[in-house]
Formats: structure tokens, sequence, C-alpha cells
């Protein structure tokens, strides 16, 4: 089975850390995958987006036209993204920074205000890994298992304080209902 | 591991211990991989004030004999073509990585394919050819890096990793080749004669026209050479195709996912992607000139490869174009389009 997954929001949000995340994850479970950022010249601030392919069989291609799970990390990427997801698959919104809802009926949808529950629970700018969390709760495509270890895998020694604080937030996106 | 990460572990693990290079997007990481590996293991890390210099410090490294690469994007490998073609007409083996991206001029920091003129037809003043190799996945990047070092030292001559900003940025798993490198012996390298021998010269001046006419004589034999027996490419679907695509890098991953939608819609769709585009591999192209109906060309570029399609299938059958260009990649749906399109309307 192949999954496509696509991020989408500012730069400095995380959406291509969140990417690496899964990708890592998909990793660990043995799958085949590629992760393919996209992004301008910017540090902060204009738009990102991360394509990801998880497959049990090699990728074809990297570049996703209609994704089966959308994550719409503010206003600009669910205008953008929303008409694209394949029918009947899934898209995660940030409600805390996007104030409309879904025009598609044909997809599942799951409103998480992530940006405002990352602020509540002491890890501000980590809505991108609360969103994987809900991910990792609803779409199935990935385990819960070994999160640990794969964020040992992608957070360098030197930003090991961010470790706790990354668990947290996937943690919170988890179990959010 | 990112394609650019690849790209210098794998230069590293076959033996090259020089890398000279000037920091563009989207190549960066090759040089930032070098930066922190080079000086743990005894070799030479040096960012030049710029790609001139740098691909003339490369130029000197081939001559003492040892392996050496520099990788740039688009603006930059434009401004070592002067060394290139010095390098080529000192016979000089190296490898210089251009991870591409949209021009001309400084143009985007997209991907890109439209510098295919200026690696497979020279690029630089003079008859000379470069070996380019085009890699479509990081496995391939890391791959095509140790072969390009190889068919280097081998032919005496320098050769061409020709990526895009996909394959560079692009993450997918690698297996890096763990095996020690097999360098070949190079009697005319500046090594120092230690009264033991006669002064080697590596030079690219020659000011009576018929020995340099004979050199170049002698280069173009030992270009043959390389096409005959160097000449590399994947075939896919193509056993009973009637359209055949002929498409390099990411544009032959997207082609892929496209033939393979174009069957299941009845229409009989093949690939061509050469992993050499020079050699080119005209071979296939002509053989299938006999038996497809139409070639498409899909390129990231208003449509260089396709003069060498055309060329190599003689125009027995219509080439078409399908392209995006500047930074742009030709979706699955165009290509899929353009299938359907060749095959004949709303089959």
């Amino acid at each position: 089975m192949t999954t496509e997954i696509l991020i989408a929001g500012f730069g400095g949000q995380g959406v291509l850390f969140a990417g690496k995340f899964l990708a890592y994850k998909g990793l660990l479970e043995g799958r085949q995958l590629s992760w393919l950022p996209s992004y301008g010249p910017e540090m902060r601030g204009g738009t990102a987006s991360c394509s990801m392919v998880l497959s049990d069989e090699p990728v074809g291609s990297p570049i996703i036209a209609n994704p089966d799970i959308l994550i719409a990390m503010n206003l600009p990427s669910m205008d953008r993204y929303e008409p694209t997801v394949k029918p009947g698959g899934v898209m995660l919104a940030d409600s805390s920074l996007i104030d409309r809802k879904a025009e598609r009926t044909d997809i599942k949808v799951f409103y998480v205000p992530a940006t405002k529950l990352a602020q509540e629970i002491g890890t501000p700018g980590l809505a991108n890994m609360i969103m994987t969390g809900k991910l990792i709760k609803e779409c199935g495509v990935i385990s819960y298992d070994s999160v640990e270890e794969t964020l040992h895998k992608i957070i360098p020694a030197s930003k090991a304080a961010m470790f706790e604080k990354n668990l947290k937030a996937i943690e919170c996106g988890y179990n959010y209902e | 591991m990112k394609g650019n990460e690849a790209i210098a572990e794998a230069a590293i693990r076959a033996g090259c211990r020089h890398y000279f290079g000037y920091p563009i997007t989207p190549q960066t990481e090759v040089a930032a991989y070098m930066s922190k590996r080079m000086p743990k293991i005894g070799g030479t890390f040096l960012q030049a004030e710029s790609e001139v210099a740098a691909i003339n410090m490369v130029y000197g490294v081939s001559a003492a004999g040892k392996r050496v690469m520099t990788s740039s994007s688009s603006p930059g490998v434009s401004l070592k073509q002067e060394g290139i073609s010095y390098l080529a007409g000192s016979d000089l083996p190296a490898l210089i990585v251009n991870v591409q991206r949209g021009g001309p001029g400084l143009g985007g920091i997209q991907p890109s394919q439209s510098d295919y003129f200026q690696a497979t037809k020279g690029g630089g003043h003079g008859d000379y050819h470069l070996i380019v190799l085009a890699p479509a996945s990081v496995q391939e990047m890391a791959d095509l890096t140790g072969l390009a070092f190889d068919l280097a030292d081998k032919y005496r001559m320098p050769s061409m990793l020709l990526a895009d900003g996909t394959m560079g940025q692009m993450m997918e798993p690698v297996e890096l080749p763990d095996k020690e490198p097999e360098m070949i012996e190079k009697p005319w390298a500046l090594t120092g004669t230690q009264m033991k021998r006669e002064h080697n010269i590596v030079n690219s001046l020659y000011l009576d026209p018929e020995e340099l006419e004979r050199i170049n004589f002698e280069r173009y034999e030992r270009y043959k050479k390389v096409a005959e027996n160097e000449t590399r490419y994947e075939s896919y679907m193509m056993d009973d195709a009637e359209i055949c695509i002929v498409a390099f890098g990411i544009a032959a991953r997207v082609s892929k996912n496209a033939v393979n939608a174009a069957r299941q819609k009845g229409v009989k769709a093949g690939l061509i992607r050469p992993i050499t585009l020079w050699p080119f591999p005209e071979k296939p192209i002509a053989e299938a000139a006999d038996k497809v109906k139409a070639f498409i060309s899909v390129e990231l570029s208003m449509g260089q490869m396709i003069e060498d399609v055309k060329l190599a299938s003689s125009c027995k059958k219509p080439v078409y174009l399908c392209n995006r260009t500047g930074g742009m990649i030709p979706s699955f749906d165009q290509v899929l389009d353009a299938i359907m399109n060749a095959a004949g309307g709303d089959k």
C-alpha cells in the first residue's frame, strides 16, 4: 500500500521537521519512503511544504498531486491544497489559525487547535508535532510504537532538551478528542 | 539521507579526499557535509573565494593524481566552465556536481534540468565532452558518484553528476558502499620525479596546430570507447510499448507513474531513462523508433534533450515535448495527458 502525505504551512512552523519525523518513523518500520521539501529562500515566513510517500514498494514519484492525508497548518495551505485531497482522504487542520470549515464533504476532516494547545502545554512552536500526534491516532498509517526511538534519531544531542517537549506535543495531539 | 549528503558521503567512500567549492542553493549541503567530515579523515575542505578559484584548485589536485571534486548549482557551474575546458584539454579526471536550478541568469532556486545543453555539448570552449551521469534517486546520487570517479580515472576525463534541486533536497533511504575503492595507477601524475623518471607534463596549450589536431583526434577515439562501453540507461515497460517516454532524473520518476497509469487505461506506454546523458543512449532509442508510434521527451526545460531524441530516432516518429521550466516540475497529470494525446485522442 502507498500513502501520500502532504504537510503545508508557513516557514518556521516545523512543517519539514514533522515530515522528517514521519519519514524516519516509516524507515524504522521498514517501509519505502521519500521526503521532499519545498520552500522559498526565507528561514521564517513564506510558504513551506513537505511531500512524503510511504509505501511497501519502491516509491515511484516523490511528487504528490493528490495526497491521501493533508496537514494544513494555516489558511493559505488549506485554501490551496484542500481541493487536491483524494476522495475518501483525510485533512487535519490547525483550527487555531484557520477560521473556516472544510468545503469538501467527501473527505474526513479533523480540526485541532494545535497552535493554541502548544502554548497551553508549554511547548510553543510545536503545533507541528501535535498535528503529527493526531495523524498517528486517526490515520493508521504508522503506529505509535517507537515514537521515542524516532525522536532520538532526529533530535541532535545538542538539542536534547527538545526531546521531552516533542514527546509531550505528540502525546497531546494523540490524546486530543 | 538527503541526496546532497549522499553525494558527499559516497565521494568520501570513493576515496575523494579533496573538496573545493563555493556555497549556492540547492547544493550547499554537499559543502556543509564535506566541511564536517573532511577534517576528521585527513582530507581537504576548502571554501574558495569563488567558483572559478574552486575549479582551478580541482585542476591542481587532479594533476597531482588524487581524486578530487567540486559541486555547485547552475550559475556557479557556468563560472566553472573555463576550468572544466582546461581539465578536459589536459586529460584530467575530476568530478563536477551540478545540482541544477532554474535559469538563465541567477534564475531561481527551484529544481531544473535546463543545463542539459551545457553539460552534454561541452559547456566550455573547444572540442570536448564530459561523462554526464543523471541520478533519479538518492540511491543513485550515491552510486553514480562512485561510478563518476571510476570512469573519470579510467578514461582520463572529467565527469559530471547532473542532478536537480529535487534530487539534492529529497530524502530517501540509501545504502552506501562499504568496500574499499579500487584506485588505478596514474603514471602521468605530477608526483615528483625523485630523479627516477622523466618529467611529466600536464598542459592544455599546444601552439602547433598539427599537434593540437592530433591530440583532439586521439581524445575523440577515447570518447568513442566511452560511448561503446559506458552508455547506461534503464528501460521500463518497453517490450510492447507504443508510446515511448524519454526522461531522466526527477522527470523520469514522474513519468514512470504516468506510464503505469496509462497502462491501466489500456495505452501501452514505456520509458527509456538515460542514466548517462553523455554518452546518450542512442541505440535503444533508434531501436524503439522502429516499433513505437511516438516519443515524448519529458523535461524540466524548454526542450533540450528532445534534440538528442530526434537525432537518435532519426525523426522516424513524431517526438513531442512535455515540459515545465523555471523551477516547475511536469505534473503526473500533464505527463499522462501527453501520453493519451500521443496515443490518439481519448482512447
